[in-house]
């Protein structure tokens, strides 16, 4: 066995990935090769660390060396330096953001991980995912062998209950109550699925733990097989997750090959086989029971619940369907009692949560917080603030399903309840931060977009409720709004909320009416006065020029491609509305700052 | 049986466990409004009109699929329910071609009805809408997409019950289309023509392609002698659309109707099924005495023959040679009825009234022109005949019984009973079992063959041989039955298969029942009865000892299977592949 | 898998490997590497540590390496941080000097004072 003294671990998810890091492993491998270190350092790809506004990331142990924004011309210099010389490269660490003097060298005092709890993401940027022993050298498996040798299927459940885990899709029911549904229905075949068709814009936490971690997945799928009688697991991944397929593959091949997974696991005489279902680009097959239509090879709809899916569900057998994020924290939930999990969190809602946070923060990424954390904490300590200096106006969690909360509630602590108090609701656990430049308006009109698209089309609430909301909303961005146009999108979207068949069309609404909540002032604008405050809508966005400041050069008019600005030489010019197509490139010419969009 | 006990709008009935609440309802006095529901075909809670607050739920749920529970409250008319079903609606027809005036489903249009009665003054959402073009690629069918809601009852139809899926959704969201695959036509792909989807719509979204003009204009041109016959389920089911109760016999006001549109002479399509059982009895006869193909399979109806094409070709070996009646009708229509009256066959127009629309195909098939002239020339459904009736003002109900033209007008009970799933193999039965045994059938009523059961097995014992038959009707039960032949694990030597499930009673050109009077009517037993009824009374009811039948054979034909019968009255068929 | 006992096995074995990857709370072997320690032998010194903890199997031990310490001329130097007690520092260490330190100190908390930078001075 080979003895390293350093071990270099370079990101492997897609975010890094997609920025370079496959191009980065194969030059440290180079590097390794020419310095004759490859039976001294290991090198090793990993999931996704977090911290992805600064990837591509590579970390190197023991020391904890958190380098930054790694490029493959950058290794030579880390191999040399701090490989060989034992001297960290500084000016490839990661710098926070707030503490700009301070050189952070070591992960654990990175600010961003600072109030992080990683107990879903614990392996994540940690062990090869694609390597089964270093799964189980970090306690893997050891979980389900423990539940097959010494606890009974209602001990299992029992523990999960105890735990007070809720589904991490978005619902937030209670974990331990569904698998108890599971196996009290009557049947003989039963089947646990796994929902990865993460669809939400902007969320990545599944993601990150199907290429960071597959092998949690997997054993935790096996636990509730057990727990419920069930001999076979679905992982439903949407297709637009490549290297997740390929790392679930991977993790079931090596599982099978240890006969961790198949005939007799740990020699009792429970089985348990896992096959994945590939998605086709439909967000609205991330619902419970049109993920289960889709496995069947149906047409990916929702269907009518009654029957619920605990008694009636894939084949019409009794199935358990949890979140990926569910089932990430299961094994630890067996190994360290439902006691360890509960005492993080709030009253009712227990445990951490993944989110994924974008938009206009610092600190793009994913963080795990214990529930509780508040909005202020993860966008400010966390997340580092928003960029540029500008100031929060809202933020958006749950994705198309969710609503916006302003920052006067930037204190309410995380979970489920609270959340939904104040008009959103928890999601997936995508986060996204919007600052003054955005308009309410138009995210309400992004999100809605979004949602008609991948209506299935089943029902008229949705199917034709959404479209014409959506064309109320183009009305009003184009600066075609009406009076009576606000009070028309209140009442059609409570009435899609209160008729759709599935939580697609019932949530849809919901970004537009929380942000008529919130920010009705910005709607009104639109209608009443054709203006848009942030300066977003294109159609109300007037170009004018200051005749005090224009020194009447000319510029611009060369550079207008509608030829909309007239003027005499050195004598004030003017743009004229009806022509300008308002692309801002006489703004951007003007030498002396004349001209201003408003 | 466990009943329970459910309080809806504060009226407690008692119902059992599983039943729907809109079923709950009906026992109540309420009737929920629904759309896109049709008992036994489509229940898929789509169209969101049945909204229904049921105590401690959070959402509305959807009555046409929500099961009661012991002690549940629910309430069918809160402020809520009315609100967002009338708000669903007012979506609906924001993306509905609401040309109602020029539509073929006016006043006879479940939506309409449905606006009627939620009181729809406005649409408040108007929008966008896709324009589609109509699809008049077919002989038998019209889809257009403009008009559809998108229940999904006719998708049900061809893919649950048919088993064909001609159509189906495709797309998603706004874009939501029903159709066939691949953006093809429905002359493009292996429907089979048999309009269920059109009897189960409750638009105007899919109807028969019209052939009313045509008719019109042959009656009305002095040069054309136009003959008319009809087709047994016809004479049960046209009094539904003058607003009789399902199942009254009008055989004899259907005869006067047509007589005062103007054709100039009207046959009964039931003598041609006497003369089927004449030529197909002759046939089986044949294939069983002399080593056959068997088992022979009838080839009355051409959806059927259709679905054999296209799905079964290797059967088409086992189909009987025979034409469907109507056009048997046609082509001796064409030769003998010419002759015997001195009249030009070219200036003959046949029309055939037909509860089918797959017999706007047939009539169109090429090898079907005996005489050199095509052996029908138009086929009208039984809706497009009310249509001609009420056009001409002619007050159906107050009609006196009148009586088809001879020779070609007199059929026998066993004529009549070809409209019933079952009604070709007993009448086939009827007249074997006496030329084999040489003893008189005493019970006439063979009620083995007959019901709704989706496949059905008899066994006749004729003394040289036990004849084993079995009858389907319905395209998924004629594939269940044709794969267990297949697999040989049943072997028959005569099989009746029909394309409609019930037979041509419920056949695709027959008057449409709207979903609500569907939910307590069961108008296959409804028709059917009215056929057997006529049946009972008629005074034969064999068909080997039609008069008329022995006369044509004596002075023309021949005998059954003669040289001339085969170039008259026999056809062949052409494998299909599926698209 | 037919037994625990089995991934138990799988577990140790490596575990060995990715302990590095864990929280450095034990006991910590600094060994200087820049170009004098290096020019002085610490790579086989380094490397003569790393095995005999992985060897002996030792918990909580961290063997890394670090620039310049200063005393060049004393290279090559490894200093040890054992929780709670006072860093020791020795000096002129081979790879054989290492096995003892891992013996005696390490694991017997016997500090062997003369390879220490104080003996040295001396």
């Amino acid at each position: 066995m080979k003895l390293y003294r350093s071990h270099v671990l370079v990101c492997g998810g897609t975010g890094c990935h997609s920025s370079g890091s496959a191009g980065i492993i194969d030059a440290f491998q180079a590097e390794l090769k020419k310095h004759n270190l490859e039976d001294e350092i290991k090198l090793v790809s990993t999931g996704c660390f977090g911290l992805c506004a600064v990837g591509p990331v590579v970390v190197v142990y023991p020391e904890g060396a958190f380098y930054s924004g790694i490029k493959a011309e950058d290794v030579p210099r880390i191999v040399e330096e701090h490989l060989l010389k034992g001297r960290i490269v500084n000016d490839l660490l990661y710098h926070d953001h707030a503490k700009a003097e301070d050189v952070v060298s070591t992960l654990d005092e990175v600010e961003f991980y600072k109030k992080q709890k990683r107990m879903a993401l614990r392996n994540c940027g940690v062990i090869n995912p694609e390597k089964i022993e270093e799964y189980i050298a970090f306690d893997g498996y050891k979980a389900l062998a423990r539940v097959l040798t010494e606890m009974t299927p209602m001990d299992v459940i029992n523990e999960i209950k105890a735990s007070g885990l809720r589904g991490r899709g978005g619902a937030g029911f209670p974990t331990g109550l569904k698998w108890e549904f599971a196996r009290k229905a009557p049947g003989d075949k039963k089947y646990v699925c796994c929902n990865a068709d993460e669809g939400d814009p902007g969320a990545f936490m599944d993601r990150s733990l199907l290429e960071g971690d597959p092998h949690s997945i997997l054993e935790a799928m096996a636990i509730a097989g057990y727990a419920i009688g069930s001999d076979q697991g679905y992982i439903y991944v949407r297709a637009e997750y490549p290297i997740a397929v390929k790392r679930l593959t991977i993790a079931i091949e090596q599982a099978k090959e240890l006969g961790l997974l198949g005939k007799n696991i740990f020699g009792t005489d429970f089985s348990f086989d896992i096959e994945l279902r590939l998605g086709a680009g439909a967000f609205v097959c991330g619902e419970e029971t049109a993920l289960m239509r889709s496995i069947e090879g149906k047409r990916g709809e929702p269907t009518p619940r009654p029957p619920f899916p605990a008694v009636k569900g894939v084949f019409a057998k009794p199935t358990l369907l949890n979140n990926v994020e569910t089932y990430a924290n299961i094994p630890q939930i067996i190994l360290n009692g439902a006691e360890w999990f509960s005492q993080v969190g709030t009253e009712k809602s227990k445990g951490t949560k993944v989110f994924a946070l974008g938009g206009k923060i610092n600190n793009t990424g994913l963080v795990e917080v214990p529930m509780g954390t508040t909005l202020r904490e993860i966008i400010y300590d966390i997340g580092g603030g928003i960029p540029n200096g500008k100031k929060f106006k809202a933020a958006q969690t749950g994705g198309p399903s969710g609503g916006c909360i302003p920052a006067e509630h930037l204190d309410t602590p995380i979970d489920y309840d609270s959340l939904a108090k104040i008009g959103s609701m928890m999601g997936s656990g995508g986060l996204i931060v919007m600052d003054e430049d955005n308009c309410m308006v138009d995210i309400a009109r992004f999100f809605l977009d979004f949602t008609v698209d991948e209506s299935c089309g089943k029902c008229p609430p949705c199917r034709i409720g959404t479209k014409r909301m959506l064309e109320l909303l183009d009305k009003i961005t184009s600066g075609n709004g009406e009076e009576g146009d606000i009070e028309k999108l209140e009442e059609l979207g409570n009435n899609i909320k209160a008729s759709a068949l599935c939580g697609l069309g019932q949530t849809a609404p919901n970004p537009v009416l929380s942000t008529i909540m919130y920010f009705r002032d910005e709607y009104e604008a639109h209608i009443k006065e054709k203006r848009c405050p942030a300066g977003v809508c294109r159609n109300l966005l007037r170009y004018v020029i200051s005749s005090d400041l224009c020194r009447g050069c000319g510029l611009c008019t060369k550079v207008c491609p509608v030829s909309a600005i007239s003027g005499e030489r050195k004598a004030p010019h003017i743009i004229d509305p009806d022509k300008c197509i308002k692309c801002g490139a006489c703004a951007e010419k003007c030498p002396f700052h004349a001209i201003t969009k408003g | 049986m466990d009943m329970i006990k459910v309080t809806i709008d504060g009226i407690q009935v008692e119902v059992p466990k599983g039943t729907t609440a809109l079923e709950a309802a009906r026992v109540a006095g309420i009737n929920i409004p629904t759309l896109c529901y049709l008992k036994g075909i489509n229940e898929i809670g789509a169209c969101r009109m049945c909204l229904i607050e049921v105590k401690g739920a959070r959402n509305l749920q959807a009555a046409c699929v929500y099961p009661v529970e012991d002690g549940m409250v629910i309430y069918t008319n809160t402020p809520k329910v009315k609100a967002a079903r009338k708000a669903n609606l007012e979506l609906i027809l924001s993306n509905h071609d609401r040309n109602c005036l020029t539509c073929v489903r006016n006043q006879k249009c479940e939506l309409q009805e449905l606006s009627a009665q939620l009181g729809v003054t406005d649409i408040p959402y108007e929008g966008q809408r896709i324009n589609y073009t109509i699809d008049e690629s077919s002989p038998s069918i019209v889809r257009d997409p403009n008009k559809c809601i998108l229940c999904r009852r006719c998708v049900s139809v061809c893919r649950s019950v048919q088993g064909i899926g001609a159509i189906g959704v495709v797309e998603r969201g706004f874009k939501t289309v029903v159709e066939p695959v691949f953006d093809k036509k429905l002359d493009e792909v292996n429907c089979i023509y048999c309009g269920q989807c059109i009897t189960v719509c409750p638009v105007g979204a899919l109807r028969e392609k019209s052939d009313v003009e045509r008719v019109w204009d042959a009656i009305n041109d002095p040069d054309r002698h136009v003959v008319v016959q009809t087709a047994p389920a016809v004479r049960v089911a046209l009094g539904e659309e003058f607003g009789l109760p399902i199942g009254t016999r009008v055989t004899g006001k259907m005869v006067a109707a047509l007589r005062r549109l103007g054709f100039d002479k009207v046959f009964d399509t039931d003598f041609a099924a006497d003369l089927t059982i004449m030529e197909e009895g002759t046939e089986l006869l044949d294939r069983l005495n002399n080593g056959g193909t068997l088992p022979m399979i009838t080839s009355c109806s051409p959806g059927w023959i259709k679905y054999c094409e296209h799905n079964y070709p290797e059967f088409i070996k086992n189909l009987s040679t025979c034409k469907s009646p109507h056009e048997m009708m046609g082509a001796l229509i064409k030769s003998y009825y010419a002759e015997k009256n001195n009249i030009d066959p070219a200036s003959i127009y046949v029309v055939s009234i037909m509860p089918c629309t797959s017999k706007k195909f047939e009539a169109r098939r090429p090898e079907l022109a005996a005489t050199g002239h095509p052996d029908v020339d138009a086929v009208l459904t039984t809706r497009e005949l009310a249509g001609m009736i009420k056009e001409a003002g002619i007050e159906f109900n107050k009609l006196p019984d009148e009586a088809f033209d001879p020779i070609f007008g007199d059929s026998t009970g066993a004529g009549v009973i070809f409209g019933a799933t079952g009604g070709v193999m007993e009448a086939a039965l009827r007249t074997v079992y006496e030329i084999v045994t040489g003893k008189p059938l005493k019970a006439v009523d063979i009620k083995a063959v007959r019901g709704i059961e989706g496949v059905k097995e008899y066994e006749v014992d004729l003394g040289s041989v036990t004849v084993r038959t079995a009858v389907a009707h319905g395209t998924s039960n004629a594939k269940k039955l044709l794969e267990m032949v297949k697999r040989g694990e049943k072997e028959y030597h005569f099989i009746e298969i029909m394309g409609c499930p019930g037979g041509c009673v419920t056949g695709g050109g027959q008057p449409i029942v709207p979903a609500r009077e569907r939910m307590d009517k069961d108008i296959k037993a409804l028709r059917a009865a009215a056929i057997y009824d006529e049946d009972k009374n008629m005074p034969v009811r064999k068909s080997h000892e039609n008069p008329s039948v022995k006369k044509l054979y004596e002075e023309f034909l021949g005998s059954p299977n003669s040289h001339l019968a085969h170039k008259l009255l026999h056809t062949h068929y052409t494998p299909r592949s599926k698209y | 898998m037919k037994s625990i006992q089995e991934l138990e096995q799988i577990k140790q074995r490596t575990l060995q490997e990715v302990n590095l990857r864990k929280d450095r709370k034990g006991t910590r072997v600094v060994v200087g590497m820049a170009t004098c320690g290096i020019a002085a032998g610490a790579r086989p010194v380094l490397l003569a540590f790393v095995e005999e903890v992985q060897k002996r199997n030792l918990q909580d031990i961290t063997v890394t390496q670090t620039g310049c310490v200063g005393v060049c001329r004393l290279e090559p130097i490894v200093e040890v941080y054992k929780p709670g007690e006072e860093k020791v520092t020795y000096v002129k260490v081979t790879p054989e000097k290492a096995k003892r330190i891992v013996a005696e100190h390490i694991v017997n908390g016997q500090v062997v004072t003369e390879y220490t930078i104080g003996a040295a001075e001396k």
